[in-house]
């Protein structure tokens, strides 16, 4: 897919560490994400890619290493860290929608509580947002009422009520039945095409390949090989990375 | 039978006056431990080390005393060693009320806990502060899920409120047991005084459940199973 990228770097990841237990999760990682750059993050499971993201906002905070976001520091002070996080969306693997409030609720809560937005402007921003991921039907049912599907394309409906920077997807489809995958995928595209700056953790191969700028594959904690998709399907660098895609493209196809 | 039924019906005014009391006794004693219980079981859960340790030492102390033990304590020992000259009923409702902290914080424990973590990581990923995520988030899904252990605790505290009839509280049962002593027929006096605790109980819990229905949550999985 052939889009407008910026040179512009909205997001930079320096050098971090991660211990858990005693065990080393992430052992220096490192990359930049320029505005309106999709990066897809695969690698097999435990080789701390959830974490990584997690400490790009800071709900785990790295042993080391820094972060900036739009060349500001992204430092966990008290303050700061729920300034920063504002303007970077996280969508969960298994949503985490907030259980005693409707969709529209979800989404409002980010904008009137947070972002302190008059009620009546905060309800239309959601109301679009829903429309957005195709849900506007669905605004006042509760989660516990909605398809796996449905709720995942709630939950980045929340995450972009907050107009953020940078979009962080934590393996979004892993949760879902097959036949729900599709839909949670469109939105995703969409959003990639408009030009969403956006991190992706996914073992949805084909769909990496089509959305991705740049894949990264990451193992035992490190970034073993990164680059465009063509680039690392057809000729990847490290034979590692080749049997890890085939043994990914036969499990989840393409 | 009948000037049984005379006596009760004239001593009906003065039992009831009784239990007015004792409502009074058990909303202010809920009420406290409700006020308190709340940041006590946030605290327990997200405090640091000394708050909850503190916590933790509160609710020992006041689950491991008999309630009597707990209002003579208080009343005739520790109020007037305060240098605090309160009166029966208002000592009676802060130990009530004390000692319901203790229990009701460990109900709302409970049901905070029960709740998944990714609740306050999706809070916290939209930039709410830690506060923030407990009152709009936490807090109302957990209060729900307390309400049948919370609809228990108000069963207890009432019983228990017929305690502060040894520091002379003029309760229901005091009342009933003062009638008692001067009719000489305790039966029919203290049966209705049992109907009443009876009456009590179940429209509260009544009242509970109701509360409990009203603010279900849509699709969720509560009440009745089929499975």
């Amino acid at each position: 897919m052939q889009k407008g990228i910026d040179k512009v770097v909205v997001l930079e990841v320096e050098d971090i560490h991660k211990k858990y237990r005693g065990q080393d999760i992430l052992k220096g990682i490192s990359f930049k994400v320029r505005k309106g750059e999709t990066k897809v993050i695969i690698g097999p499971s435990g080789t701390g890619k959830s974490t990584l993201l997690r400490c790009i906002n800071q709900l785990t905070i790295p042993d080391k290493g820094r972060i900036w976001l739009e060349g500001e520091e992204v430092i966990h002070t008290k303050k700061n860290i729920n300034q920063f996080r504002q303007k970077m969306g996280m969508v969960f693997q298994d949503f985490n929608l907030f259980d005693h409030l409707t969709a529209l609720g979800n989404v409002e809560i980010g904008l009137t509580r947070v972002k302190r937005m008059d009620k009546d402007e905060a309800r239309q921003k959601a109301i679009e947002e829903l429309k957005k991921v195709g849900l506007e039907e669905q605004a006042n049912l509760y989660p516990a009422q909605l398809s796996g599907g449905q709720k995942q394309r709630v939950s980045i409906a929340r995450a972009l009520a907050m107009d953020p920077k940078v979009m962080l997807f934590d393996e979004p489809t892993s949760a879902l039945d097959p036949e729900l995958i599709g839909e949670v995928l469109e939105v995703i595209k969409n959003l990639a095409i408009q030009g969403m700056t956006m991190i992706l953790v996914t073992h949805e191969m084909g769909f990496a390949r089509s959305v991705a700028n740049e894949i990264i594959f990451m193992e035992d904690g490190k970034i073993l090989e990164s680059g465009p998709p063509y680039q690392l399907f057809n000729n990847p660098k490290y034979e590692r990375t080749k049997r890890f895609l085939k043994k990914i493209t036969e499990l989840y196809g393409e | 039978m009948v000037e049984n039924f005379l006596m009760i019906f004239q001593a009906l005014p003065y039992l009831l006056r009784g239990s007015l009391v004792t409502i009074g006794l058990v909303g202010g004693a809920l009420f406290l431990g409700f006020i308190m219980g709340i940041p006590m079981a946030v605290g327990q859960v997200y405090g640091n080390k000394l708050i909850a340790n503190l916590i933790f030492f509160y609710v020992w102390f006041f689950r491991g005393l008999p309630v009597l033990v707990l209002l003579f304590l208080f009343y005739f020992g520790l109020f007037s060693l305060m240098g605090l000259n309160l009166p029966a009923f208002t000592s009676a409702i802060l130990v009530l009320g004390l000692r319901s902290a203790a229990y009701q914080s460990q109900i709302f424990r409970g049901s905070i806990q029960s709740l998944g973590e990714g609740q306050m990581l999706a809070a916290r990923s939209l930039g709410m502060s830690k506060i923030q995520a407990i009152w709009n988030i936490i807090l109302p899904q957990a209060l729900r899920i307390s309400i049948p252990g919370w609809s228990n605790e108000y069963s207890i505290i009432l019983k228990d409120s017929a305690v502060s009839y040894a520091i002379g509280v003029m309760e229901l049962l005091t009342r009933a047991n003062f009638i008692s002593t001067r009719t000489y027929k305790p039966m029919p006096v203290f049966l209705t005084c049992a109907l009443i605790f009876l009456l009590l109980t179940y429209g509260g819990v009544k009242v509970l459940n109701l509360l409990e229905k009203k603010v279900r949550i849509p699709g969720y999985a509560y009440g009745r199973r089929e499975i």
